[in-house]
Protein backbone atom coordinates (compact mmCIF):
# COMPACT_ATOMS: atom_id res chain seq x y z
CA UNK A 1 0.00 0.00 0.00
CA UNK A 2 1.76 3.10 -0.77
CA UNK A 3 2.30 6.16 1.53
CA UNK A 4 1.37 9.67 0.63
CA UNK A 5 3.44 11.95 2.30
CA UNK A 6 1.58 15.58 2.53
CA UNK A 7 4.35 18.33 2.25
CA UNK A 8 2.69 21.56 3.24
CA UNK A 9 4.02 25.71 2.43
CA UNK A 10 7.92 25.38 3.73
CA UNK A 11 8.07 22.47 4.33
CA UNK A 12 9.57 19.34 3.24
CA UNK A 13 9.23 15.24 3.39
CA UNK A 14 11.51 12.21 2.81
CA UNK A 15 10.00 9.27 1.56
CA UNK A 16 11.21 5.58 0.42
CA UNK A 17 10.53 3.20 -2.46
CA UNK A 18 6.67 2.22 -3.00
CA UNK A 19 5.91 6.25 -0.66
CA UNK A 20 5.09 9.18 -2.66
CA UNK A 21 5.30 12.48 -1.86
CA UNK A 22 2.50 15.24 -2.70
CA UNK A 23 2.28 19.07 -2.41
CA UNK A 24 -0.73 21.11 -3.03
CA UNK A 25 -1.67 24.00 -4.86
CA UNK A 26 1.98 25.77 -5.53
CA UNK A 27 1.44 29.22 -6.77
CA UNK A 28 4.34 31.50 -7.03
CA UNK A 29 6.13 28.96 -4.67
CA UNK A 30 8.05 25.78 -6.30
CA UNK A 31 8.18 22.40 -5.43
CA UNK A 32 11.42 20.60 -5.73
CA UNK A 33 11.93 16.85 -6.43
CA UNK A 34 14.76 15.49 -5.86
CA UNK A 35 15.46 11.64 -6.77
CA UNK A 36 18.24 8.91 -5.53
CA UNK A 37 17.23 6.38 -8.47
CA UNK A 38 19.61 3.76 -6.97
CA UNK A 39 17.77 3.41 -3.54
CA UNK A 40 14.75 5.20 -4.43
CA UNK A 41 14.54 7.69 -1.86
CA UNK A 42 13.14 11.07 -3.10
CA UNK A 43 12.39 14.39 -1.06
CA UNK A 44 10.30 17.24 -1.65
CA UNK A 45 10.50 20.84 -0.47
CA UNK A 46 7.88 23.89 -0.97
CA UNK A 47 9.75 27.06 -0.64
CA UNK A 48 7.74 29.85 -0.89
CA UNK A 49 10.53 32.88 -0.89
CA UNK A 50 14.06 32.93 -3.09
CA UNK A 51 16.84 34.18 -0.62
CA UNK A 52 16.58 33.87 3.34
CA UNK A 53 17.32 37.80 4.97
CA UNK A 54 18.05 37.84 8.92
CA UNK A 55 14.71 37.01 10.07
CA UNK A 56 15.95 36.49 13.97
CA UNK A 57 16.08 33.17 15.91
CA UNK A 58 13.19 31.19 14.06
CA UNK A 59 13.86 28.61 11.76
CA UNK A 60 12.64 29.40 8.96
CA UNK A 61 15.15 26.71 6.74
CA UNK A 62 12.46 25.31 4.74
CA UNK A 63 10.85 28.63 3.70
CA UNK A 64 14.35 29.66 1.38
CA UNK A 65 15.42 28.49 -2.00
CA UNK A 66 18.60 29.17 -0.65
CA UNK A 67 18.21 27.65 2.29
CA UNK A 68 15.70 24.25 2.00
CA UNK A 69 17.52 22.39 -1.03
CA UNK A 70 20.76 22.02 0.63
CA UNK A 71 19.07 20.89 4.00
CA UNK A 72 16.90 18.43 1.64
CA UNK A 73 20.21 16.96 0.37
CA UNK A 74 21.87 16.70 3.67
CA UNK A 75 18.59 14.84 5.72
CA UNK A 76 18.07 12.61 2.15
CA UNK A 77 21.80 11.87 2.48
CA UNK A 78 21.14 10.61 6.38
CA UNK A 79 18.89 8.53 5.40
CA UNK A 80 21.32 6.84 3.16
CA UNK A 81 20.72 8.46 -0.23
CA UNK A 82 24.27 9.98 -1.96
CA UNK A 83 24.24 13.24 -3.20
CA UNK A 84 25.96 12.64 -6.43
CA UNK A 85 23.42 10.67 -7.35
CA UNK A 86 20.31 12.91 -6.65
CA UNK A 87 18.43 14.49 -10.19
CA UNK A 88 15.89 17.46 -9.52
CA UNK A 89 12.78 17.72 -11.08
CA UNK A 90 10.77 21.10 -10.39
CA UNK A 91 7.32 22.72 -10.60
CA UNK A 92 5.64 25.57 -9.91
CA UNK A 93 6.82 29.18 -9.54
CA UNK A 94 3.52 30.97 -11.34
CA UNK A 95 2.64 34.51 -11.77
CA UNK A 96 -0.90 34.40 -10.36
CA UNK A 97 -1.38 38.36 -10.48
CA UNK A 98 -0.48 39.32 -14.30
CA UNK A 99 0.17 42.41 -13.11
CA UNK A 100 2.31 42.18 -10.17
CA UNK A 101 5.23 44.20 -10.20
CA UNK A 102 7.53 41.87 -8.20
CA UNK A 103 7.73 38.34 -9.96
CA UNK A 104 8.02 36.57 -6.57
CA UNK A 105 7.47 32.98 -8.89
CA UNK A 106 10.41 33.94 -11.51
CA UNK A 107 12.67 34.89 -8.68
CA UNK A 108 11.70 31.50 -6.59
CA UNK A 109 12.55 29.46 -9.83
CA UNK A 110 15.64 31.11 -10.98
CA UNK A 111 16.94 30.68 -7.18
CA UNK A 112 16.05 27.42 -7.10
CA UNK A 113 18.03 26.40 -10.41
CA UNK A 114 21.08 28.45 -9.15
CA UNK A 115 20.87 26.63 -6.13
CA UNK A 116 20.51 23.09 -7.94
CA UNK A 117 23.34 24.45 -9.96
CA UNK A 118 25.63 25.34 -7.00
CA UNK A 119 24.68 21.84 -5.17
CA UNK A 120 25.77 20.22 -8.80
CA UNK A 121 22.57 18.75 -9.18
CA UNK A 122 21.10 18.02 -12.28
CA UNK A 123 17.64 19.70 -13.52
CA UNK A 124 16.13 16.61 -15.83
CA UNK A 125 12.18 18.27 -15.46
CA UNK A 126 10.37 21.18 -14.74
CA UNK A 127 7.01 22.60 -15.16
CA UNK A 128 7.25 26.30 -13.79
CA UNK A 129 5.98 29.75 -14.78
CA UNK A 130 2.80 30.74 -16.82
CA UNK A 131 0.20 31.36 -14.26
CA UNK A 132 -1.60 28.91 -12.90
CA UNK A 133 -1.19 26.85 -9.37
CA UNK A 134 -0.45 23.57 -9.76
CA UNK A 135 -0.38 20.03 -7.45
CA UNK A 136 2.46 18.09 -7.63
CA UNK A 137 2.75 14.23 -6.66
CA UNK A 138 6.29 12.77 -6.83
CA UNK A 139 6.33 8.71 -6.53
CA UNK A 140 9.56 7.52 -4.99
CA UNK A 141 9.08 4.15 -6.72
CA UNK A 142 9.55 5.23 -10.06
CA UNK A 143 10.91 9.05 -10.13
CA UNK A 144 7.35 10.21 -11.90
CA UNK A 145 6.43 13.34 -11.12
CA UNK A 146 3.01 14.36 -12.01
CA UNK A 147 1.46 17.85 -12.23
CA UNK A 148 -2.29 18.72 -12.13
CA UNK A 149 -3.77 22.23 -13.09
CA UNK A 150 -7.20 23.15 -13.12
CA UNK A 151 -8.58 22.99 -16.83
CA UNK A 152 -4.77 22.03 -18.08
CA UNK A 153 -5.09 18.08 -17.50
CA UNK A 154 -2.20 16.39 -16.24
CA UNK A 155 1.06 16.06 -16.64
CA UNK A 156 3.80 13.17 -16.07
CA UNK A 157 7.39 14.51 -15.95
CA UNK B 1 6.60 40.41 11.05
CA UNK B 2 3.67 39.45 13.13
CA UNK B 3 2.07 42.72 13.31
CA UNK B 4 -1.37 41.91 14.53
CA UNK B 5 0.47 40.50 17.54
CA UNK B 6 0.98 43.62 19.05
CA UNK B 7 -2.64 45.26 19.16
CA UNK B 8 -4.75 45.49 22.18
CA UNK B 9 -8.17 43.96 22.40
CA UNK B 10 -9.69 47.57 22.24
CA UNK B 11 -7.74 47.78 18.69
CA UNK B 12 -8.98 44.93 17.61
CA UNK B 13 -12.26 45.68 18.03
CA UNK B 14 -11.65 48.75 16.21
CA UNK B 15 -10.34 47.01 13.25
CA UNK B 16 -13.77 44.73 13.81
CA UNK B 17 -15.73 48.12 13.38
CA UNK B 18 -13.83 49.36 10.59
CA UNK B 19 -14.88 45.87 9.22
CA UNK B 20 -18.43 46.31 9.75
CA UNK B 21 -18.58 49.49 8.14
CA UNK B 22 -16.94 48.54 5.16
CA UNK B 23 -19.11 45.32 4.79
CA UNK B 24 -22.07 47.26 5.34
CA UNK B 25 -20.81 50.02 2.27
CA UNK B 26 -20.39 46.52 0.16
CA UNK B 27 -23.96 45.24 1.00
CA UNK B 28 -24.97 48.61 -0.21
CA UNK B 29 -23.04 48.37 -3.31
CA UNK B 30 -24.01 44.76 -3.95
CA UNK B 31 -27.63 45.47 -3.71
CA UNK B 32 -27.25 48.47 -6.38
CA UNK B 33 -25.65 46.13 -8.56
CA UNK B 34 -27.94 42.64 -8.03
CA UNK B 35 -30.99 45.31 -8.07
CA UNK B 36 -31.99 42.95 -5.26
CA UNK B 37 -32.22 43.60 -1.33
CA UNK B 38 -28.97 43.09 0.33
CA UNK B 39 -28.64 42.15 3.91
CA UNK B 40 -25.60 40.96 5.49
CA UNK B 41 -24.73 39.40 9.13
CA UNK B 42 -22.29 40.63 11.54
CA UNK B 43 -18.83 39.87 9.22
CA UNK B 44 -16.70 37.93 10.73
CA UNK B 45 -13.19 38.79 11.88
CA UNK B 46 -10.33 37.08 12.09
CA UNK B 47 -6.59 37.01 12.91
CA UNK B 48 -5.03 33.78 11.88
CA UNK B 49 -2.15 32.27 9.57
CA UNK B 50 -2.67 31.12 6.01
CA UNK B 51 -3.03 27.61 6.72
CA UNK B 52 -6.09 28.35 8.90
CA UNK B 53 -7.16 30.34 5.83
CA UNK B 54 -6.88 27.63 3.93
CA UNK B 55 -8.93 24.80 5.67
CA UNK B 56 -11.56 28.00 6.11
CA UNK B 57 -11.65 28.45 2.18
CA UNK B 58 -12.14 24.83 1.62
CA UNK B 59 -9.10 23.49 1.11
CA UNK B 60 -5.53 23.93 -1.15
CA UNK B 61 -7.51 22.80 -3.93
CA UNK B 62 -10.54 24.03 -3.74
CA UNK B 63 -11.35 26.58 -6.77
CA UNK B 64 -11.87 29.86 -5.90
CA UNK B 65 -11.65 33.42 -7.49
CA UNK B 66 -8.89 36.22 -5.91
CA UNK B 67 -9.23 39.91 -6.79
CA UNK B 68 -6.05 41.34 -5.54
CA UNK B 69 -6.41 45.66 -4.91
CA UNK B 70 -3.07 47.17 -4.02
CA UNK B 71 -3.25 50.84 -2.01
CA UNK B 72 -1.46 53.69 -2.67
CA UNK B 73 -1.37 57.25 -0.97
CA UNK B 74 -1.03 57.27 3.12
CA UNK B 75 -1.76 53.73 3.62
CA UNK B 76 0.20 51.13 1.48
CA UNK B 77 -1.15 47.05 1.76
CA UNK B 78 -3.19 45.38 0.00
CA UNK B 79 -6.49 44.07 -0.46
CA UNK B 80 -7.76 40.55 -1.52
CA UNK B 81 -11.33 39.44 -1.92
CA UNK B 82 -11.81 35.62 -2.12
CA UNK B 83 -15.10 34.90 -3.98
CA UNK B 84 -16.61 31.44 -4.08
CA UNK B 85 -17.90 29.74 -7.69
CA UNK B 86 -21.43 30.49 -6.18
CA UNK B 87 -21.08 34.51 -5.27
CA UNK B 88 -19.36 34.66 -9.10
CA UNK B 89 -21.94 32.87 -11.05
CA UNK B 90 -24.49 34.86 -9.19
CA UNK B 91 -22.89 38.03 -10.11
CA UNK B 92 -22.40 37.29 -13.82
CA UNK B 93 -25.65 36.17 -14.37
CA UNK B 94 -27.70 38.75 -12.88
CA UNK B 95 -25.29 41.30 -14.51
CA UNK B 96 -24.34 40.19 -17.53
CA UNK B 97 -28.13 38.42 -18.09
CA UNK B 98 -26.65 34.59 -18.48
CA UNK B 99 -27.40 31.30 -16.85
CA UNK B 100 -23.63 29.69 -15.78
CA UNK B 101 -22.83 27.70 -12.53
CA UNK B 102 -19.17 26.84 -13.19
CA UNK B 103 -15.70 28.59 -13.45
CA UNK B 104 -14.67 26.75 -16.61
CA UNK B 105 -18.02 29.03 -18.68
CA UNK B 106 -16.50 32.64 -17.58
CA UNK B 107 -15.69 34.56 -20.58
CA UNK B 108 -12.97 37.67 -20.86
CA UNK B 109 -15.97 39.98 -20.45
CA UNK B 110 -17.23 37.70 -17.28
CA UNK B 111 -14.00 38.43 -15.87
CA UNK B 112 -13.92 42.14 -16.54
CA UNK B 113 -17.02 42.05 -15.21
CA UNK B 114 -15.84 40.53 -11.29
CA UNK B 115 -12.96 42.91 -11.64
CA UNK B 116 -15.11 45.97 -11.60
CA UNK B 117 -17.14 44.16 -8.92
CA UNK B 118 -13.90 43.68 -6.97
CA UNK B 119 -13.53 47.44 -7.53
CA UNK B 120 -16.37 48.20 -6.27
CA UNK B 121 -16.22 45.67 -3.13
CA UNK B 122 -12.73 46.98 -2.18
CA UNK B 123 -13.88 50.84 -2.51
CA UNK B 124 -16.33 50.32 -0.22
CA UNK B 125 -13.73 49.41 2.90
CA UNK B 126 -11.42 51.88 1.55
CA UNK B 127 -13.85 54.43 2.07
CA UNK B 128 -15.08 53.09 4.93
CA UNK B 129 -11.00 53.56 6.53
CA UNK B 130 -10.51 56.52 5.05
CA UNK B 131 -14.01 58.22 6.12
CA UNK B 132 -13.06 57.50 10.02
CA UNK B 133 -9.24 57.83 9.85
CA UNK B 134 -9.41 60.91 7.53
CA UNK B 135 -6.37 59.16 5.56
CA UNK B 136 -6.15 59.27 1.63
CA UNK B 137 -5.93 56.07 0.42
CA UNK B 138 -6.00 54.84 -2.90
CA UNK B 139 -6.61 52.10 -5.40
CA UNK B 140 -4.89 49.96 -8.13
CA UNK B 141 -6.84 48.91 -10.87
CA UNK B 142 -7.64 45.02 -9.74
CA UNK B 143 -6.18 42.04 -10.85
CA UNK B 144 -7.84 38.70 -10.97
CA UNK B 145 -7.37 34.88 -10.29
CA UNK B 146 -9.57 31.62 -10.74
CA UNK B 147 -7.38 28.80 -9.11
CA UNK B 148 -6.44 26.43 -6.29
CA UNK B 149 -7.08 28.26 -2.72
CA UNK B 150 -3.17 27.65 -2.23
CA UNK B 151 -1.97 29.14 -5.09
CA UNK B 152 -4.12 32.45 -4.69
CA UNK B 153 -2.73 32.95 -1.21
CA UNK B 154 0.80 32.11 -2.06
CA UNK B 155 0.94 35.50 -3.44
CA UNK B 156 0.07 37.33 -0.54
CA UNK B 157 2.03 34.75 2.01
CA UNK B 158 5.09 35.33 -0.29
CA UNK B 159 4.89 39.35 -0.61
CA UNK B 160 4.67 39.53 3.33
CA UNK B 161 6.66 36.32 4.01
CA UNK B 162 4.62 35.19 6.73
CA UNK B 163 3.65 31.85 6.65
CA UNK B 164 2.49 30.70 9.83
CA UNK B 165 2.07 34.69 10.74
CA UNK B 166 -1.32 36.07 10.89
CA UNK B 167 -3.53 38.27 8.78
CA UNK B 168 -6.54 39.81 9.31
CA UNK B 169 -9.47 38.01 7.41
CA UNK B 170 -12.80 38.90 7.38
CA UNK B 171 -15.60 36.70 6.78
CA UNK B 172 -19.29 38.31 5.39
CA UNK B 173 -22.43 36.61 4.59
CA UNK B 174 -24.56 38.33 2.38
CA UNK B 175 -28.34 37.35 1.68
CA UNK B 176 -30.13 38.67 -1.04
CA UNK B 177 -33.08 37.14 -1.58
CA UNK B 178 -33.15 33.49 0.00
CA UNK B 179 -29.99 33.08 -0.92
CA UNK B 180 -26.77 33.01 1.23
CA UNK B 181 -23.54 34.06 -0.45
CA UNK B 182 -20.51 33.87 1.52
CA UNK B 183 -17.31 36.21 0.55
CA UNK B 184 -13.83 36.44 2.36
CA UNK B 185 -11.31 39.15 2.52
CA UNK B 186 -7.73 39.54 3.05
CA UNK B 187 -6.61 42.96 4.80
CA UNK B 188 -2.57 43.57 4.50
CA UNK B 189 -1.24 46.48 5.24
CA UNK B 190 1.80 47.37 5.87
CA UNK B 191 3.16 47.65 9.41
CA UNK B 192 3.72 51.40 9.37
CA UNK B 193 0.38 51.52 7.79
CA UNK B 194 -1.59 49.60 10.47
CA UNK B 195 0.15 51.98 12.90
CA UNK B 196 -0.82 55.10 11.11
CA UNK B 197 -4.20 53.78 11.10
CA UNK B 198 -4.38 53.23 14.58
CA UNK B 199 -3.13 56.78 14.96
CA UNK B 200 -5.62 58.19 12.90
CA UNK B 201 -8.00 56.23 15.24
CA UNK B 202 -6.31 57.45 18.33
CA UNK B 203 -6.20 53.94 19.86
CA UNK B 204 -2.51 53.60 19.83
Amino acid sequence: MEKKLVVGISDQQIAFPSDCLITYALGSCVGICLYDQLKRISGLAHILLPESFNSGSRNETYKFADTAIAELVNAMEKQGSSRNRLVAKIAGGASMFVNSTINIGERNVEAVKRELNRLNIKLIAEDTGLNYGRTVKFSSEDGKMTVTAIGKGIKIL
Amino acid sequence: MEIYNDLSEFQLSVLSEIGNIGAGNAATSLASILADKVSMTVPKLQIIDVNSMTAILGGPENELAGILVNMTGDIQGMLLFLFDKKFICKLINVLLDKDIDKFENITDLDMSAIMEIGNIMAGSYISAISVLTNLSIGLSTPQLAIDMTGAILSYPAAMFGMIGEKLLFIEENFLSGEESIKSHLLIMPEPNSLQLIMESLGVC
